[in-house]
């Protein structure tokens, strides 16, 4: 497990690791913090924070120099193994060792773990994917399991856990930049011609904006009018001060939400929204792409409406003749225009207690494991290594800033804190500024003493908690209790060009002793 | 694929094939014959304390623990011979004996009216009193419901949440389900998964909502409509169970037959809940 504390923030995803590791399994955790979830492993490899990419070329660099590669599934299913191989030849362990903090001994022991496997699954979460080079990141972990045969095979693989109930299902249903349903790729005419047909308008081949260009548009004038959708970009945000700066520049801002946010209360017009789990009917797909229903349970409160019905109401109002449909209905347009799902309907997801997608036709039992074909011949296309170099985050620790600042969940918590501050928790005591042993001992700084945290974007103010389990010059956060501290004030939106990814996990501060009374 | 091994056995004159790795409680269902069980539970490791689940082995000097003994060939087993059925009397007459009400837990009143047992038989013997433990929002323990089936135990520990937070303490009368060092709960290693809650087999432990409605007499098993959906929180999708009763959720549990969960919750998804029902001050406040 890479960059995941599974332990508080999937935690059931974690009970059926232990239950494997209760079985014979070996759990590894590489995680610049001790967490939870590393508490539980067999062995804790404590990285520098964002050197992935060095200790992942140098396992490749170690499993090439030893010949422990699959070389028949390298042969059979990949390309570029050769140029893979030149990246990472300059990786030795020792180089990697300066980088990651970790013994050049421990990176060999690792590596030879992973080759002498006959399965094993790298899971990751945000660790990976929050910073400036995430993609990168993920593609050095790639890298190796295509090394090893890693794919395609039960118990074996690559698994981001997905971090929000229905991200996955987002993407699903084409809410990206350049997606249809289905994750059908936009430029393709002969997908777009289906859609057009099928919808009765002709559509832009020309993919949107993620959104991170959409704030950079706002920031330069190119983007006016802005429809948030059940998200709270004032405080989940990197950068807090600038998104306040680019939100005040917009014409009109829609916000459709549960609750009045501080991002709602910015907003021209809300449109008030039931709570999608318990007040409306849907699907969800999980981590693991099952797709699942979800039910009303309770009336919604007041005017609150359903998001289905909201999105249909407003596209009449703007003159476009659509008839009131129900979720039902519009999955059924989902089967029509989306292979991966032609075989779901609302019955089965019944009955099977959710599906796997793919589920091409209706007889078909879902898909648990992705990429089978890379083991049936032919094999085609194949899968390309994609050589990664490393690239240290954006901000280094200065006289100015000595520490750095990494950003995370607690287990009894979510997000912005929208949900999860509403119930009466036992250890709800907001948020605390966690501080290394060491640090704390050099700053002079005692449990529960005020502190100010400052970053080249802002600083915020809160109680110390002195922690065992950050390693020196480590300051941790999370960013659940934004009416008390504004964690993202702090953090740095060097985003990835790609995927559009802050780097959350790596920000630069420096702590200072604070008295309440200097608020003032 | 591995061929699978079968064994033989006689359950009460019946000669029956079985696959290896069957318990012989699994056995007798198969034929037909339920066996009483309460510390028992499909998501949990055997414990072995309650011993309602006796059967007579042939051959062997002690009554067996039909839910945990592995079918061996060549077995021959009594499942309701007087010495059996004496015996599961006796487990519930003194299970009821230290219980101050048997309302909630209604495995337990199924043995007791199985096996005609008599709730005062042992009532004159002393037991451990234990004042109810209400020192969280989320939920309340009240021992003096507790039968010592250490399913709370183990779902806290290697079966399913890992966080080894309670134990059994004290020996004889003086055995008791403990934090460690009687602290209270927010004190203790506990993180609220509730999942103790679920597999509770008497209301020993209990929701603190379902708790003080049953209190104020407003829980109404009848009017509980139970609706399916999935957890609004990360992304492992997790089924939830939500209990409403006039209008509110008053419970949230998850079904063991679900692949994803198999009954297991993580605090967010069993108490998380509130946010769709808080009343507007408080939401203004916060």
């Amino acid at each position: 497990m890479v960059g995941s504390n599974a332990a508080e923030a999937h935690p059931i995803i974690f009970q059926h690791i232990l239950r494997g590791v209760h079985q014979g399994a070996k759990l590894v955790v590489v995680d610049p913090r001790a967490t939870l979830t590393a508490k539980r492993a067999h062995e804790h490899y404590a990285l520098e924070i964002g050197s992935d990419i060095a200790l992942f070329n140098s396992l490749a660099h170690v499993i090439i120099r030893d010949k422990l590669q699959n070389q028949s599934f390298i042969e059979r299913a990949t390309t570029g193994f050769a140029a893979l191989q030149a990246e990472v030849t300059q990786w030795p362990p020792e180089r990697a060792a300066a980088i990651t903090g970790i013994d050049a001994s421990r990176i060999e022991h690792l590596a030879h773990a992973y080759a002498s496997a006959k399965r094993a699954m790298i899971c990751w979460t945000l660790g990976i994917t929050e910073h400036h080079n995430a993609v990168d990141n993920v593609f050095a972990l790639i890298n190796l399991a295509l090394l090893r045969g890693n794919v395609g095979r039960p118990g074996a693989g690559l698994n981001p856990l997905r971090g929000q109930n229905n991200v996955q299902g987002g993407g699903d249903m084409g809410a990206l930049p350049n997606r249809l349903p289905g994750f059908q790729d936009l430029t393709d005419a002969a997908v777009r011609n289906r859609f057009e047909l099928a919808w009765g308008v002709p559509l832009s081949p020309k993919p949107g904006w993620n959104q991170t260009q959409m704030f950079e548009a706002m920031a330069d004038g190119r983007l006016k009018g802005l429809y948030v959708i059940g998200e709270n970009p004032l405080e989940s945000e990197a950068n807090s001060h600038h998104i306040e700066r680019i939100f005040d520049k917009l014409d009109a801002l829609v916000v459709q939400d549960l609750f009045l946010t501080p991002t709602a209360e910015r907003a021209d017009v809300v449109f008030p929204a039931a709570a999608s789990f318990a007040e409306s009917e849907g699907t969800y797909t999980n981590s693991e792409r099952r797709v699942q229903l979800v039910r009303s349970a309770l009336t919604p409160p007041g005017e609150a409406r359903d998001d289905v019905w909201i999105v249909q109401a407003l596209a009449r109002a703007m003159g476009h003749p659509w008839i009131d449909k129900s979720a039902e209905e519009v999955f059924a347009e989902v089967r029509e225009l989306a292979p991966n799902f032609r075989g779901i309907t609302y019955a089965r997801l019944a009955m099977a207690q959710g599906l796997q997608w793919p589920v091409p036709h209706k007889d078909h039992p879902g898909t648990a494991v992705l990429h089978t074909r890379l083991w049936q011949d032919p094999v085609d296309p194949r899968v390309p290594f994609m050589p990664v170099d490393f690239s240290p985050p954006v901000e280094r620790p200065t006289v100015d800033y000595p520490l750095l600042l990494t950003t995370g969940r607690r287990l009894a918590f979510y997000n912005t804190g929208v949900q999860s501050n509403v119930y009466a928790h036992p250890h709800n005591q907001g948020e605390q500024v966690e501080v290394a042993l060491a640090d704390a001992e050099r700053l002079e700084l005692t449990e529960g003493m005020w502190v100010r945290v400052t970053s080249r974007r802002g600083w915020i103010t809160g109680p110390v908690h002195i922690s065992a389990s950050l390693p020196p010059g480590v300051v941790f956060l999370s960013f659940h209790f934004p009416d008390q501290v504004r964690t993202n004030v702090l953090s740095i939106d060097a985003t990835d060009p790609r995927a559009g990814t802050a780097e959350f996990k790596a920000a630069a501060v420096r702590v200072e002793k604070w008295s309440p009374s200097q608020e003032a | 694929m591995e061929i699978e091994e079968s064994r033989q056995l006689t359950i009460d004159g019946e000669v029956c094939q079985v696959p290896a790795g069957t318990t012989l409680r699994e056995a007798c269902l198969q034929v037909g014959k339920e066996i009483p069980a309460l510390c028992w539970h499909e998501r949990l490791t055997p414990a072995n304390t309650c011993r309602a689940c006796v059967v007579e082995l042939e051959g062997s000097r002690t009554l067996v623990s039909s839910c945990s003994r592995m079918v061996e060939d060549g077995m021959v087993v009594h499942t309701d011979t007087p010495r059996v059925l004496h015996a599961r009397k006796g487990v519930a007459e003194l299970l009821l004996s230290t219980m101050m009400d048997d309302v909630n837990a209604p495995e337990l009143q199924k043995l007791a009216q199985a096996t005609e047992a008599d709730p005062a038989h042992f009532r004159v013997g002393e037991t451990l009193v234990q004042p109810i433990r209400d020192d969280n929002d989320l939920y309340v323990r009240d021992y003096s419901q507790c039968i010592l089936c250490y399913r709370c135990v183990a779902v806290c520990g290697e079966d399913a949440q890992n966080t080894f937070a309670i134990h059994v303490a004290g020996r004889g009368l003086q055995a008791h389900i403990d934090t460690g060092f009687d602290r209270s709960l927010p004190d203790s290693d506990c993180v609220f998964c509730g999942n103790c809650v679920q597999v509770c087999p008497t209301g020993a432990l209990i929701g603190k909502t379902e708790w003080s409605l049953r209190q104020e007499n407003e829980w109404d098993e009848k009017k509980i409509q139970v609706t399916e959906t999935t957890c609004s929180y990360c992304g492992v999708g997790c089924s939830l169970d939500l209990h409403v009763l006039n209008g509110r959720i008053v419970k949230v549990t998850s079904p063991y037959n679900h692949p994803v969960t198999q009954g297991m919750l993580c605090v967010k998804g069993r108490y998380g809940y509130e946010y769709v029902q808080a009343d507007v001050a408080h939401l203004q406040g916060s």
